[in-house]
């Protein structure tokens, strides 16, 4: 039966995709290009080559991140729209690691990085975490604030005390053996796309198979009986929003490790925020988010190829992506309401 | 020829799988009193929803005063002269009883431009000298007591000419003095000849006040029986389907030593502003003190103060001698509390979980459910195939929800599990509120068990019949005190319902 449901889910979300393109060729058609055209350059780019496959994994793996860590918190019942600003600072903290310690060898040094980066977005997240459990403040208001000073104390901290000379705000280079390497050469995409893999693997085991996971989803189910059984649920609201933010800390500093070599500052082009789309077509599980991500890359590579050879504008593909997200997100809206017009019968009444 | 006020013939309705209505015919004679007597589940409120045009039937034919009718919303019942009162009240707190009853049907003066409340006055003061309603017109809904507001809701019906009142387990809500003058305002709407439908679970009340009683079951209808062929076994084993004990036996016992204990203990609600005062209560090994009391009088401050989720302004409480006061809910259930919570849905179950994970409540970080780092699930689900077959959780797959057990058995899950982890002392708040009678059968002997066992249990209810004939000591609560207290033999039915609405003993 969990089978059954599952695989419902699957087909479900399966289904919505379909819908989504479906509707997106019609758009396509109705902007006066062809559809057929548009989605044949859009699987070319996303599959059409090794350097295509992989440009589509690179695209894949900051979305694993962040949509890992958002769904993480979704979990708990946390809504961490900062994994944006986690993202930066992760990102600043690993280049600073690298630079600083780029004495270090490279397998001391590239976990070091990792590990800083992963350090700062979780303590960015946790000052959000805290304020919820002690205060109440909701973290939807917390860490979309905390967005904005997350990225711009970085490019504050760079312009001041990192910036390399020259017209563009980045740190220098880091160190050769701190980089990455390389899956597929000249490609940039890196060991990174193992260690996303990796750490959905350590998060499904943690949610589904430990007592600490149980009682992070406990939490988000229902706090009354998570109190009521003995769990500190203060505690367990920081503690995931420090997974949370580490995730999302990852996902900046694997970009620096393994694509830019750098901190420069704006580099993301809204990962933290695609990351809830991810999540949300996930289902917020660890698997889910995987593939959404999956799905996210290749809209994402294979957009750049409509637009460069059918000559159709990304925004289209942005929208394709939206019609996907509104798809799989219609059945708990349509449930929402409903739950309401069950509350108006009983009004009426 | 006897007028039928209501019939409703071949009615079936279906959520899903499950058939809530299967082929019912339900007939009621203009002028009587009839009970639809049922378990949980059973399909009494589908039918009168269907009735009251809440609900559309798969198929079937309803008749009011023998004549076919088409009922496809409240509207559309209101204008048959069918009233109805829900479980929840459906008043604005911040108007006068006048304005609720007469809203949406204001009587207006001749241009249509204001309300002409002198009218609607006369008209209210009329139904309420008619039938013993005794409220004042021009008092505020949020200064009346629950019975109060019920009585607003009849009114509102009455007002709008209804002949035929549908109750929907009116007296769930009210002290046994309450459901009296219920039962009498009842009385004299029947001798207007009004018709009413009454749907409860309750044997006692059902032989109190009905004509004539139909028990559903499943969905099916079982009978229709004259109340006075029949007897509250009888009607017990119709509900069930089996024979249930309504009568249960309970061994003479001398209490052991004290266990736990709860010394001065004050809170002050800083929300509701309800305190609770200097209260003292000992329990001993072996026995069962019952705590009396209309819901709201500090009973729920009580349990969440025991079971360490409010923190009590002064007092202590002990348990095995040791001070607990400050210690966590976490220490104090592996000091062996178990807590049977009064509100399942929000404390005791988490309705997403498996049932596997329900038991797990509680008792995740303990070794005994784990494997080095992971939860043991293999271990987990024996576990849980073992107490859901011990204590009897019926459900329909191996992977259900919570949420989708019927509310006895989440129940009985829940008893399940606070009772297996070897507690020492029990905290069972309300613990048969919206169950079955089998069920309830079946958790007071389960409490019974716990006290042979040599156990304590706080046994905190609003259910008369279920403290005195579980109950060693009761103590009455009332406004944050506890007003009287002796032992069971001490009281009687009658007194302990008195107590509980607020009269002291030497009222009497």
């Amino acid at each position: 039966m969990a089978f059954n449901k599952n695989l419902k889910e699957i087909l479900y979300s399966v289904a919505a995709i379909i819908s989504a393109l479906l509707l997106g060729a019609l758009l396509i058609k109705l902007s006066g290009h062809s559809a057929l055209k548009a989605y044949y350059y859009l699987f070319y780019g996303a599959f059409g080559s090794t350097y295509n496959i992989a440009q589509t994994f690179l695209k894949t793996i900051p979305l694993i991140f962040t949509g890992l860590a958002v769904a993480v918190g979704f979990q708990s019942g946390l809504f961490n729209i900062g994994a944006e600003g986690q993202l930066y600072l992760g990102a600043f903290a690993a280049a600073l690691a690298a630079i600083i310690f780029s004495n270090l060898p490279g397998f001391i040094l590239i976990p070091l990085a990792l590990a800083a980066g992963a350090l700062a977005g979780s303590l960015w997240a946790a000052v959000p975490g805290i304020l919820r459990a002690k205060t109440g403040a909701h973290e939807v208001i917390t860490t979309i604030m905390f967005n904005y000073i997350g990225i711009l104390l970085t490019t504050f901290l760079l312009k001041n005390y990192f910036k390399e000379e020259g017209p563009v705000d980045q740190t220098k280079k880091i160190a050769e053996q701190a980089r990455l390497p390389e899956l597929v050469a000249n490609t940039r995409l890196t060991w990174a796309l193992f260690i996303a893999i990796f750490v959905i693997i350590i998060i499904y085991y943690l949610l589904n198979h430990t007592a600490y996971g149980y009682d992070l989803q406990l939490v988000g189910e229902n706090i009354n009986a998570a109190e009521y059984s003995g769990v500190d649920s203060d505690k367990v609201i920081i503690n995931t929003m420090l997974l949370s933010g580490g995730i999302a800390g990852l996902a900046g500093s694997t970009m620096v490790l393994g694509v830019l070599h750098r901190f420069i500052t704006n580099f993301s082009p809204g990962y933290g925020f695609t990351g809830i789309a991810v999540a949300v077509l996930g289902r917020n599980k660890p698997l889910g988010v995987l593939f959404a991500a999956f799905l996210f890359g290749i809209l994402e590579s294979g957009g750049m190829s409509m637009q460069l050879f059918a000559k159709i504008p990304a925004d289209l593909m942005t929208i394709v992506q939206g019609l996907v997200i509104l798809f799989v997100a219609a059945p708990s809206i349509f449930k929402i309401l409903k739950n309401k017009s069950g509350i108006f019968r009983g009004d009426n009444s | 020829m006897t007028i039928n006020a209501v019939e409703m013939k071949n009615i079936s309705k279906s959520f899903g799988s499950v058939k809530a209505n299967d082929s019912i015919d339900f007939s009621v004679k203009k002028g009587e009193i009839h009970c639809l007597l049922g378990e949980n589940g059973a399909g009494k409120s589908t039918l009168v929803k269907i009735l009251f045009g809440l609900y559309n039937k798969d198929q079937g034919q309803i008749k009011i005063n023998n004549k076919p009718v088409k009922i496809n919303n409240p509207a559309g019942a209101i204008k048959e002269k069918m009233g109805m009162i829900h479980q929840h009240f459906m008043l604005v707190d911040r108007f006068s009883i006048i304005e609720n009853i007469i809203a949406g049907q204001e009587p207006t003066r001749t241009w249509g431009t204001s309300i002409d409340k002198k009218k609607a006055a006369v008209k209210v003061k009329e139904i309420s000298q008619n039938f013993g309603f005794d409220l004042d017109p021009e008092a505020l809904i949020e200064n009346l007591s629950v019975g109060e507001q019920q009585r607003v809701e009849i009114m509102k019906a009455l007002y709008r000419e209804a002949e035929i009142l549908i109750l929907d387990e009116p007296t769930a809500v009210l002290t046994p003095q309450e459901t009296e003058e219920l039962f009498e305002i009842m009385e004299s709407l029947k001798e207007d000849n009004k018709t009413i439908i009454f749907i409860t679970h309750k044997l006692n009340e059902t032989m109190e006040i009905a004509d004539r009683i139909t028990i559903l079951r499943d969905g099916k209808k079982i009978g229709t029986v004259n109340k006075n062929d029949t007897t509250p076994q009888k009607l017990a084993n119709m509900m069930v389907g089996r024979e249930v004990l309504l009568d249960l036996e309970k061994s003479s016992k001398n209490p052991g030593k004290e266990i736990f204990s709860i010394k001065n203990l004050s809170y002050k609600n800083p929300v509701s502003g309800l305190e609770l005062n200097e209260i003292n209560i000992s329990f001993k090994k072996g026995e069962i003190v019952g705590l009396a009391g209309v819901e709201g009088n500090g009973q729920l401050e009580l349990e969440e103060i025991i079971a360490g989720l409010k923190a009590p302004d002064s007092g202590e409480i002990l348990f095995n001698s040791q001070k607990i006061t400050k210690v966590s809910t976490r220490e104090r259930r592996n000091m062996g509390l178990a807590h049977i919570p009064s509100d399942r849905n929000k404390y005791g179950l988490v309705g997403n979980f498996s049932l596997a994970k329900n038991i797990l409540l509680g008792s995740e970080w303990n070794p005994e459910f784990k494997n080095k780092f992971m939860i043991d699930f293999d271990y987990l689900n024996n576990y849980t195939d073992q107490i859901l077959k011990e204590y009897d959780v019926r459900f329909s797959g191996k992977n259900s929800r919570a949420s989708e057990l019927s509310g006895g058995n989440q129940q009985k899950l829940i008893i399940g599990r606070e009772l297996s982890r070897g507690a020492e002392f029990v905290l069972a708040a309300q613990p048969t509120r919206g169950v079955d009678i089998g069920a309830i059968e079946f958790i007071h002997r389960q409490l019974l068990k716990i006290r042979e066992e040599d156990k304590a249990v706080f046994l905190i209810s609003a259910e008369l019949d279920e403290l005195m004939s579980l109950s060693d000591r009761i103590l009455v609560i009332y406004e944050g005190n506890i007003v009287a207290r002796g032992k069971v033999e001490d009281f009687d039915q009658e007194e302990l319902g008195l107590l509980m609405a607020g009269h002291s003993r030497e009222e009497r």
